[in-house]
């Protein structure tokens, strides 16, 4: 009942005109974004966080408007994927599989009507298993103390690395990488400067926001370039929409095994949702079997990975919420938005902002309510929406990039860091250097030091104290495991080939 | 290969030039002497073991872009850091459509749009950020004095601004 009482207090807050019209637009917005090749959900809520935050808005809509981004752009994913056979974000790979096949069989307008059906099942299922595992979670929280968190914190690291990039040495290297720019800028107890050399733009510290922008939104244009901005037309028609029932009924198990397998996905700790589509749409193949016809067009494989994408998207928000260790490259940035916003996740914000939490909950319910009712009667407008050209829509992103940056310290030096940020990004992807823990490196880096500080302070210079508690030595086991396994796991867990034509 | 041991070894120098900065760091009574170096000391090393790693076992070469299309984005990169210093004397309008525009063109290399673009993203996103969103610090233009502009342009070249 106690979920009950929270979830009342939850919708009070964001369920009032203003926050729903927010709701909306987030929605709308974050669809259109996820839709768009080379537009995903990281980027995406990046850019759009500057802009928000010099917009003004408090805590509750600020959140209410971002995370309707973020679903939204969950839910938009699929659009890409089903019609041009390009994901429009990394966990919507697995939808191309049998998306498209069935697309081409003229049966794109069920393929994404089934689609948001999945998304919303996913969803719902995901945030219902936060309400349910996340106070519990943050109970067990508390009990950490700053070996617990240094621990926690390296597992992060490893785990994503382990699952994000085919190379450990390049995923760790990637994690060095953002935890050492995090230290530059005057430290917290000596007052003095470190590693700034001498620059006073440095004094204080690198912001994570231009970090995010620069390496996933002026990446993203060096790399059209590079491409010419090929890939931005609709390869199949899309006819008449209307609402399968009969495949939807018939995939109910699917969605339900899916959303299970997403969730689970999300929580670890570095997974998130790409992980979580993944293993739903193989652990459905097969469970189907040669029979089930995987990778021609059907349903099944259809709702399979986006009933787990989305769940993974929300079991990503139960390690982020209770923790303050995102699970995946979307929550990270969302990490940043509620840091930017002065508010600290972690066991604390569930007895001491009850109101942020629960109205984060309950704003996601009605983020994927509205999801739902605007993707089966308006898909129409979204698919429209692929036709911008590419050589409108990337000049358009990176100004609304640099509007955003410049908006929030009206300086040029974050500007022309977000430009080498950029370079950045696109040689580090360009050699298979994932960027997501760079990004986890600049936003954790300053509390993991903090941590490690503490618990040399505490134990007086120690080193056994970060191994002096059950919690502590299973967390250090975890991360050694989650960083070794990936290595012979690599070629059972390998990713099947796209469909090509 | 040859493109994974280049990376090591700029890593690994960088690695180096971090560890040598992290015992430099300066400390005083408040930090006590060791604290504040240990964890940049830390990544420094791990990183320097990464780098070795990548050094000596390195991946196959990516598909790196040929000639013309390094240019082309050698050129958005110049566009980019002028528009960035440019963006306070000149104000919003006239430096956008330029970099927007040009952007464009480097994207899909057709004149009339690529200036259409440049054009229409200026304007849109000006009304855009003004008026709908109400940015302050947003200017429509300002004409600035050449010594304004000359200081603004010597930012990007190395040891002559500031």
């Amino acid at each position: 009942m106690d979920i009950l009482a929270n979830l009342a207090l939850g919708f009070g807050v964001a369920l009032s005109p203003y926050t729903l019209f927010l709701a909306i637009c987030g929605c709308f917005l974050g669809t259109i974004i996820g839709a768009l090749p080379g537009l995903g959900p990281s980027n995406g809520v990046a850019i759009l966080i500057p802009i928000t935050f010099t917009l003004g808005l408090d805590a509750t809509s600020a959140l209410v408007l971002m995370t309707s981004v973020y679903y939204g752009a969950m839910y938009g994913g699929r659009i890409s994927s089903i019609l041009l056979n390009i994901p429009g974000d990394e966990p919507a790979l697995m939808t191309t599989l049998d998306g498209y096949p069935m697309a081409k069989q003229g049966r794109a307008g069920d393929a994404l009507v089934l689609s948001g059906v999945a998304s919303f099942v996913g969803a719902f299922l995901a945030t219902v298993g936060l309400m349910l595992l996340a106070p519990t979670l943050a109970r067990v929280a508390f009990f950490f103390g700053p070996a617990e968190y240094f621990a926690l914190y390296l597992l992060a690291f490893c785990t994503l690395g382990g699952m994000a990039s085919n190379n450990q040495a390049k995923a760790a290297l990637a994690a060095c990488i953002g935890l050492g720019i995090a230290m530059i800028g005057v430290d917290s107890s000596s007052g003095l400067p470190r590693l700034t050399g001498g620059n006073l733009h440095l004094y204080d510290g690198i912001d994570f926001l231009v970090a995010i922008v620069g390496l996933f939104a002026i990446a993203e244009v060096f790399f059209f370039i590079e491409s010419h901005g090929k890939g931005s037309s609709i390869g199949v028609k899309l006819d008449k929409v209307r609402i399968p029932w009969k495949d939807i009924v018939s995939t109910k198990w699917t969605m339900l095994r899916a959303s299970g397998v997403g969730f689970v996905a999300g929580i670890l700790p570095g997974a998130g949702a790409s992980l979580g589509s993944f293993l739903a749409y193989m652990s459905e193949k097969s469970f189907a079997g040669e029979k089930g016809g995987f990778g021609t067009g059907v349903p099944k494989g259809v709702a399979a990975p986006e009933a787990g994408n989305n769940a993974a998207a929300g079991g990503a928000l139960v390690p982020m919420l209770t923790l303050g260790v995102p699970g995946s490259g979307t929550t990270a940035v969302l990490l940043a938005l509620l840091m930017t916003l002065n508010i600290t996740p972690g066991p604390t914000l569930f007895t001491e902002r009850p109101e942020v939490v629960w109205g984060l909950i309950a704003s996601l319910l009605i983020a994927n309510v509205v999801l739902l009712l605007m993707n089966v009667p308006m898909v129409k407008i979204f698919v429209k929406v692929l036709m911008v050209p590419a050589w409108i829509l990337l000049p358009g992103v990176t100004m609304i990039s640099f509007v955003g940056i410049y908006s929030l310290s009206g300086s040029y030096f974050d500007l022309l860091l977000m430009v080498a940020f950029g370079i950045l990004g696109y040689f580090l992807r360009k050699l298979d250097v994932p960027t997501v823990p760079v990004i986890l490196g600049i936003l954790l880096g300053g509390n993991m030091e903090d941590a490690l500080r503490r618990a040399m302070t505490l134990s007086d210079g120690d080193v056994t104290y970060l191994f002096s508690s059950p919690i502590a030595v299973g967390l250090w086991i975890a991360a050694i495991a989650g960083f070794v396994a990936p290595m012979f796991l690599r070629g059972v867990l390998k990713k099947p080939p796209a469909v090509t034509d | 290969m040859a493109s994974d041991r280049i990376f090591g070894l700029i890593t690994l120098i960088t690695a180096v030039a971090y560890i040598a900065a992290a015992t430099q760091i300066q400390t005083n009574f408040f930090s006590g002497e060791f604290l504040p170096k240990l964890f940049p000391l830390l990544i420094g090393g791990v990183a320097a073991l990464c780098s070795l790693t990548i050094l000596f076992k390195p991946d196959p070469d990516p598909d790196w872009p040929i000639g013309h299309t390094w240019l082309a984005m050698a050129i958005a990169v110049l566009v980019l850091a002028i528009y960035a210093v440019l963006l306070t004397p000149m104000g919003f309008l006239i430096p956008t459509a330029f970099a927007a525009g040009i952007l464009s063109y480097q994207i899909s290399p057709r004149a009339i749009p690529a200036i259409l673009s440049g054009i229409g993203l200026s304007l849109g996103l000006f009304v855009l950020f003004k008026y709908a969103l109400g940015l302050g610090n947003i200017v429509a233009y300002r004409i600035p004095t050449a010594a304004k502009l000359w200081d603004a342009l010597t930012i990007l070249i190395p040891f002559v601004g500031h």
